[in-house]
């Protein structure tokens, strides 16, 4: 076991990954730049620019020759910088590659691994954005996002272990924080979801970032004896909801977190599977933590209002619980 | 790529006289390095794309095809001129109107036509249809139904080839009606900036479904938009079987020695509408008679014949072993099962299924 960064085991994965003579990594500023946020340094010069493509400002682009290359037999991680950019190749990647091994009678699998950012810091409106639920949305692809470096390390393998198109999904505020990540071979399996922390009175069902907010909202919540059990599902597709029910069914509260907005979006689909599957166990309507449904402003005290805080997942648990 | 039912070996010694007495064209090249045997298996291939699709036709007129079903007639001389050139190990990519390149690659129509008729013994099960014909063992990878976009995965398959060198060359196909958008943009500059092997084959049939070049392209002459990127283009006349053979054949090589992409503009002209809906207010019916006067199929088997390769009495027997082979098709479509519901599970949308299985509430 060492102490690293999630962009530290992020680089290992990547190194890992490397050894695998068919992988090969496209995208923008991941080598002459040194890469925008620092996972992929270094590795233009370890591995030579065959394996470390530069690519054109072409999202399209990206993903398409990924999406070709894997076909045949390579096995490209595709990196779009930010995931507000991946919206120029949802062609590719909802027609074409979450497509491909059905369409075509299950002959041939599109073995590729998209990474990509989520995050914000005053960067306004199109450079704030979540889109987990567009790409959940999509039979075909399988959607990760994980929250602690341990995860990172883990899932990243089983993404490139796995013959389908797997987004994986970063958070550009995440890349410093710090956890234990077990050494060499470490495989954490997509499409199963976590305790995050173990309590008795409610439920939080969260994934990526909002894993670390709630469990500060669940550490600040303990000084006042409520203890709340923390869900990370790790995976959106597909969507592991057996550890958020078991929870449910035992607290009788929740409450879902999610960095992004509430309509339509990824808490409105694990929420009414709580519905579904655990009405008969419910105490009080669930709440909801989600961006407020604006395009992001870039002034400082607007944005602050827009994001999801600790704050704001204490209210909705209070709420809840009737404990205001 | 197929066999050739029969044997010309007389009619070829019958030729020798002929082509020494001739001065060089494509024709009297072909027939020197391919003999006459191969040429007469070019028209059974395009003969058997034509008689494969008017059988088509038929079966979607008495509703055995369903959806959308676009016919490659008249355009065939592309299609098999241009795919003659390819190795097994070369590959093809091509859009939603892909019966003929399936057939000139080699693919075999009885799962062409039970994919046509959604059996499970169809080239892809039955889960494509018509747009969506591929056999990966041919390295035919498919068609694709978003105009313009399977040019980026043709460059991904070509980056693949020279990565792992491979000495495969990708041909991939698209209408000029496919050149407007970005992806093409992106496709062309991502060939030329990293020396990729892809032969680009434009179809120019003169109309993006019903809209005219002229309305919807700034420049018309198709093989003049590689010039932004300093790639080799050719405009050539796609209705002319041999010489389509002949220059596509000069790009492939281009593409499989390392010089980089060729993009090939082949002028050509599709006679039934852009689908079976297709009313066609956007031509004239005397457009279309001027063209179908100079059918490129017509115009091959007449070569055949006056230049004494194969008698018409021969290629009358291959017209009628045809019919026989696509009567078959249907018979074989018609008499399979079709698909299982496992294609409505996460077993049919994903190579590795998870055991956490996508949970539709409907179904609980």
């Amino acid at each position: 076991m060492a102490i690293l960064t999630v962009r530290e085991a992020l680089q290992q994965a990547l190194h890992e990954a490397m050894q695998d003579e068919r992988v090969f990594i496209i995208g923008e500023d991941i080598g002459h730049y040194g890469s925008t946020y620092g996972v992929t340094a270094g590795f233009l010069e370890k591995y030579g620019p065959e394996r470390i493509r530069d690519a054109p400002i072409a999202e399209a682009g990206i993903l398409g020759l990924a999406t070709g290359a894997a076909m045949a037999g390579m096995r490209p991680i595709a990196e779009i910088m930010s995931v507000n950019f991946s919206l120029l190749a949802f062609d590719i990647i909802i027609n074409h590659a979450a497509k491909i091994y059905s369409m075509f009678g299950g002959k041939f699998s599109v073995p590729l691994v998209m990474r990509t950012t989520n995050g914000w810091t005053q960067l306004s409106a199109t450079h704030s954005q979540s889109f987990d639920a567009m790409f959940a949305y999509i039979p075909g692809l399988k959607v990760v996002a994980p929250a602690t470096p341990a995860d990172m390390k883990g899932m990243f393998r089983a993404a490139m272990a796995d013959p389908d198109p797997v987004i994986f999904i970063e958070h550009t505020l995440m890349y410093g924080v710090k956890g234990e990540v077990p050494d060499g071979d470490y495989i954490v399996p997509i499409g199963k979801s976590v305790l995050a922390r173990e309590g008795r009175h409610l439920t939080v069902v969260t994934y990526s970032r909002m894993v670390h907010l709630s469990l500060q909202a669940a550490e600040l919540l303990a000084q006042e004896g409520i203890e709340v059990e923390v869900v990370d599902l790790r995976t959106l597709r597909p969507l592991d909801m057996s550890v958020a029910l078991e929870s449910f069914k035992k607290t009788n509260h929740a409450v879902v977190v999610t960095e992004d907005w509430q309509s339509y979006g990824t808490s409105a689909e694990i929420a009414t599977r709580l519905y579904e599957a655990g009405f008969d166990y419910l105490d009080a309507p669930i709440q909801r933590v989600n961006f407020r449904e604006v395009p992001m402003p870039y002034a400082k005290n607007l944005e602050q209002q827009v994001v999801v805080t600790t704050e704001r997942i204490v209210a909705a648990i209070k709420k809840v619980l009737n404990r205001s | 790529m197929q066999k050739q039912r029969g044997s010309t070996k007389a009619v070829t010694s019958a030729t020798q006289s002929v082509r020494s007495s001739m001065t060089s064209t494509p024709f009297t090249r072909a027939l020197e390095h391919l003999g006459a045997d191969q040429l007469v298996e070019y028209y059974r291939q395009m003969m058997l794309i034509r008689r494969f699709e008017e059988k088509c036709q038929e079966m979607y007129t008495r509703s055995k095809i369903g959806g959308f079903l676009h016919l490659y007639v008249g355009e065939e001389a592309t299609g098999v001129g241009a795919i003659s050139n390819l190795q097994p190990q070369d590959h093809v990519f091509t859009h939603y109107r892909d019966h003929g390149h399936a057939i000139a690659r080699g693919l075999d129509i009885n799962p062409l036509m039970a994919e046509l008729f959604g059996k499970d013994t169809g080239c892809s099960r039955g889960m494509g249809g018509s747009m969506h014909f591929a056999d990966v063992t041919k390295n035919f990878w498919g068609g694709y139904a978003i105009v313009g976009s399977h040019l980026l995965l043709a460059d991904g398959v070509a980056l693949q080839c020279k990565m792992q060198k491979t000495n495969g060359v990708v041909m991939v196909f698209f209408g000029d009606g496919a050149t407007n958008g970005g992806e093409f943009y992106e496709a062309l500059n991502f060939a030329q900036l990293w020396k990729l092997p892809v032969v680009f084959v434009c179809e120019n049939n003169l109309f993006a479904m019903g809209t005219p070049l002229e309305v919807h392209s700034s420049v018309t002459e198709i093989y003049r938009k590689a010039n932004a990127f300093d790639m080799k283009s050719m405009r050539i006349d796609g209705n002319d079987l041999l010489g389509v053979r002949e220059q596509v054949g000069e790009a492939v090589e281009h593409a499989r020695s390392g010089k980089g992409p060729v993009l090939v503009e082949a002028m050509t002209y599709r006679f039934r509408g852009h689908s079976a809906q297709d009313t066609q207010k956007y031509r004239s019916k005397e457009d279309v008679e001027k063209h179908r006067s100079a059918d490129p199929l017509e115009a091959y088997r007449k070569l055949l014949i006056d230049e004494e390769i194969c008698p018409a009495s021969r290629l009358d027997a291959i017209d009628v072993q045809i019919d026989v082979e696509v009567d078959a098709s249907v018979e074989f479509a018609d008499n399979s099962p079709v698909p299982g519901n496992e294609w409505l599970t996460d077993a049919g949308i994903y190579a590795a299924p998870l055991e956490t299985l996508t949970v539709d509430p409907t179904l609980v």
